[in-house]
């Protein structure tokens, strides 16, 4: 099953790596550079999951979870935050922000994929 | 891990992407220092170290990642108003900034890691983050080199207060029952129960007495719950993990099979055991409420296309490009050499075209040379780390004021102006300003300025360097160069031929020298590497206000407006910026001074004239210069002098082609080129031949190296 990702994140090195994670396994990915422009390019693709960092300009990740969040299209589709810490906290704050879960950096490839499909069916 | 060949592209790209950061970061922490900081601006220095430290995670950079771990968190707290940046804080965030770079270099290349300064940096650091954190911040140390998806939550309390006892050859029995808040998360239990599955032999029951009728659904409550039987020779903790996202937003349990039936919990469950539960038919209708009306809206705009796309290549390629431009230019003059000579009207189509023509290499040289060019921007954040670190090791207080910033330069001349420039700077830093008693004796503000600045200029790129120090002090570097042997003591030297001193070779103004520039590299080596660039370098200076050094750079090293000229049958190229004007010499306007020297009268003033042709020793002393063409030449520093030339022959671009280190290097001579009729000719640097000629004149022959 093809699957659909929309992955936001300020650093070009963290979206290349996540292509390059899920592009082989068959997902096609769509990158956005920071909240803001993800919420432009979700405006014009249905992805399955959305991958999101936190710390990025002009709309952090929380911001960026609420206005998916906010269109009635996305209220069920899969989020998950990268962050680099495993803190429980911050797992708490994404959670609460509505993210369905998170991924620690630095990932796994493999273990990327089977998050995404575990999440997004 | 993928093949290898991505991973080096996403490294490389790391490394650039890091450069960019650490840019950014330099400028907002410039911003602090200016006062002009806001809230975004700690972000951004934040979210740069944040995404080095990720991106430096990935590569297993360890170094690098603890580094940068530890100034994030002294940048967090700031961000987080639990710390205010004191001056003394923002030099230590300038200095870690600093390091970062090293580090990020080193770990690019593959050098040693300056440890011991990152430690001192690093305990610095840790004075300003409080002792919890500092705690916590070992606890949930990032691991760099292990590149886990870290699903396990080794912190939290265990899902089940059953001990873990089970053998590996076990089952689990759990139930689960989702909370609302689960679906709102965009979790849902089919994948769920589909990774269950996946761990082994798998018993799903899916529990339907809680559907109400119709009329009473509420249509997002969820209302099943499930219990599974799974026989797997997975650890608990696997299990656990499968339920990682939802734990908190579901009633779970999780027991081993064999102690599961004493399990209290459980037990109103096993009632419906026996009823298999009809998941193909129920599992729909739990993903009924959870995303209800998703209208499948392929929209037909297409997504929009990331913002400025940006292609990276290969310098190799452009230098390719720049040398076969090079090629067509002189390709071109060949042809135009060759179409004047067939006799064609200046009217013709051909020559027509071939004006055509000219302007499109000229457009094609002028985008080829604007891909090579890059602002000096990144040259001037590198040497306001140079003043930072210069103005710490001499004790001083000193501000870099940067100007210019977005000059374009070639990328080759940015290189090579980092060592000049460098040392200049510490020069101006350690020489150039005064202590801060004599400043304040001085009546100056006890933080000293020195200003860096670019402009372009009349097809040049001028960069000064200057500071509002004490000046030269001439009689002292008078004395000096006395007393090393530079000059006759009885030397009668003009101010700027005082300043031009230092560039000498071995000389030191320096009472006592430093660590800092005392360094056996003196402004002699400045000036060559400048003049190596076809740059030129000057001085100026005033008592008490300060000494500018001025740095003159052609815009491109490949190509130049040259005007070809002939001298005994010699033909030469002079750059065309420094042609004021051209004179005819005439008994009125030429006037004998001393044998030998003449000077030229140009609209009311005299100014020094010299034969080329004698200069350069292609031929013996003229008696008389009456009715020769003369080139007026401006300096860089104002002062004027005329070059007598048999003929000139015409304006036009020349290609340069540097002469080697296999060529002698020859006073005057500057480089080379291949001129339309395939013949080769050599370009000359007026202001060396000028300086030559003056000390030829001269009583003090030792200052002729340093009239530049």
């Amino acid at each position: 099953m093809t699957l659909e990702v929309l992955a936001v994140d300020d650093s070009r090195t963290m979206r290349d790596m996540i292509r390059l994670a899920l592009e082989p396994a068959g997902f096609t990915v769509h990158t956005a550079d920071d909240g803001v422009h993800g919420t432009e390019v979700l405006s014009g693709i249905t992805p399955d999951v959305i991958i999101t960092d936190i710390n990025m300009p002009r709309m952090d990740g929380f911001g960026f979870i609420d206005a998916v969040r906010d269109q009635s299209s996305h209220r069920a589709t899969p989020i998950l935050v990268l962050t680099t810490e495993a803190a429980p906290e911050l797992k708490m704050r994404a959670r609460n922000a509505g993210a369905t879960g998170w991924i620690v950096k630095p990932f796994d490839p493999a273990k990327l994929v089977k998050a995404l499909q575990m999440v997004a069916g | 891990m993928t093949s290898p060949d991505p991973m080096a592209e996403i490294r490389a790209s790391f490394f650039i992407e890091c450069e960019e950061l650490l840019e950014a970061m330099q400028d907002e922490l410039q911003v602090m220092d200016d006062g002009a900081d806001d809230t975004e601006t700690i972000n951004i220095v934040f979210r740069a170290v944040h995404s080095i430290k990720g991106g430096a995670g990935a590569f297993g950079l360890e170094p690098l990642v603890r580094f940068a771990h530890r100034y994030e968190t002294v940048l967090d707290q700031v961000r987080s108003g639990h710390l205010t940046v004191e001056p003394d804080l923002l030099k230590l965030f300038f200095r870690a900034a600093d390091h970062l770079s090293d580090l990020v270099r080193a770990c690019r290349d593959e050098l040693d890691m300056p440890d011991a300064e990152g430690q001192a940096i690093l305990t610095e650091l840790n004075k300003h983050v409080t002792e919890d954190e500092t705690e916590a911040d070992e606890e949930i140390d990032f691991q760099p080199l292990g590149l886990a998806l870290d699903f396990d939550l080794p912190d939290l309390p265990d899902l089940d207060a059953t001990p873990d006892n089970s053998s590996p050859q076990s089952g689990f029995r759990i139930t689960f029952a989702p909370e609302p808040e689960m679906f709102e998360t965009g979790n849902d239990a089919v994948p769920i129960l589909r990774a269950l599955c996946d761990m082994g032999d798998c018993k799903v029951t899916c529990h339907t007495e809680k559907i109400p009728t119709l009329v009473e659904l509420a249509p997002e409550t969820p209302y099943l719950w499930w219990t599974i039987d799974l026989h797997t020779q997975a650890h608990k903790d696997e299990v656990t993990s499968v339920f990682e996202f939802v734990e908190g937003l579901c009633s779970l349990t999780i027991s081993s099979l064999n102690d599961g039936m004493t399990t209290g919990e459980t037990l109103p469950s096993l009632l419906e055991l026996e009823t298999p539960a009809p998941d193909s038919e129920l599992l729909p209708i739990t993903e009924e409420p959870l995303a209800p009306p998703i209208v499948e809206r392929k929209v037909s705009t297409p997504p929009p296309t990331a913002a400025k796309s940006v292609v990276r290549v290969d310098l190799d390629r452009i230098e390719r490009l720049v040398n076969l431009v090079g090629e067509l230019v002189i390709n071109q003059a060949m042809l135009a050499q060759s179409l004047e000579s067939s006799g064609l009207s200046p009217h013709s189509d051909a020559m027509n075209g071939l004006e055509e023509f000219q302007r499109l290499t000229r457009d094609i040289q002028d985008s080829v040379m604007m891909i090579r060019a890059q602002p000096v921007k990144s040259l001037f954040q590198r040497m306001s780390r140079i003043v930072r670190e210069a103005s710490a090791a001499v004790g001083k207080d000193v501000r870099l004021i940067t100007e210019g910033e977005t000059t374009e330069v070639d990328k080759t001349v940015i290189e090579r102006l980092a060592d000049p420039l460098t040392h200049m700077i510490r020069n101006a830093v350690d020489h150039g300003l005064e202590n801060t008693q004599d400043r304040a004796a001085a009546g100056k503000p006890a933080e000293g300025q020195v200003r860096l600045t670019a402009a372009h200029r009349s097809g040049r790129v001028i960069i000064e360097v200057s500071d509002d120090g004490g000046g030269i002090d001439r009689p002292s570097v008078m004395q000096i160069a006395i007393d090393k042997g530079l000059i006759p003591a009885d030397s009668a030297l003009s101010e700027s031929e005082i300043d031009n001193l230092l560039f000498l070779p071995g000389f030191s103004t320096a009472g006592t020298v430093s660590d800092l520039s005392g360094r056996g590299v003196g402004m002699d080596v400045v000036r060559t590497s400048i003049q190596s660039l076809g740059g030129r370098i000057s001085i100026s200076s005033n008592r008490g206000e300060g000494t500018t050094f001025s740095i003159s750079l052609p815009l491109t090293l490949a190509v130049l407006d040259g005007m070809v000229v002939k001298v005994a049958d010699e033909t030469l190229v002079l750059p065309l910026n420094v042609v004021a004007e051209t004179l005819t010499l005439s008994a009125e306007n030429l006037d004998e001074i001393q044998p030998g020297f003449n000077v030229v009268r140009v609209r009311g003033g005299f100014v020094p004239l010299f034969d080329l042709g004698l200069q350069l020793g292609y031929r013996e002393r003229r008696d008389s210069y009456v009715d020769s063409a003369a080139l007026l030449i401006t300096q860089e520093d104002g002062t004027r002098a005329a070059l007598i030339v048999d003929e000139i022959q015409d304006q036009r671009q020349v290609v340069i082609k540097g002469l080697d280190d296999g060529f002698y290097r020859a006073p005057g001579i500057a480089a080379a080129t291949i001129l339309g009729d395939g013949q080769i000719a050599l370009i000359l640097d007026p202001s060396d031949i000028i300086a030559q000629a003056s000390t030829d004149i001269m009583p003090a022959p030792a200052l002729q190296k340093q009239e530049a």
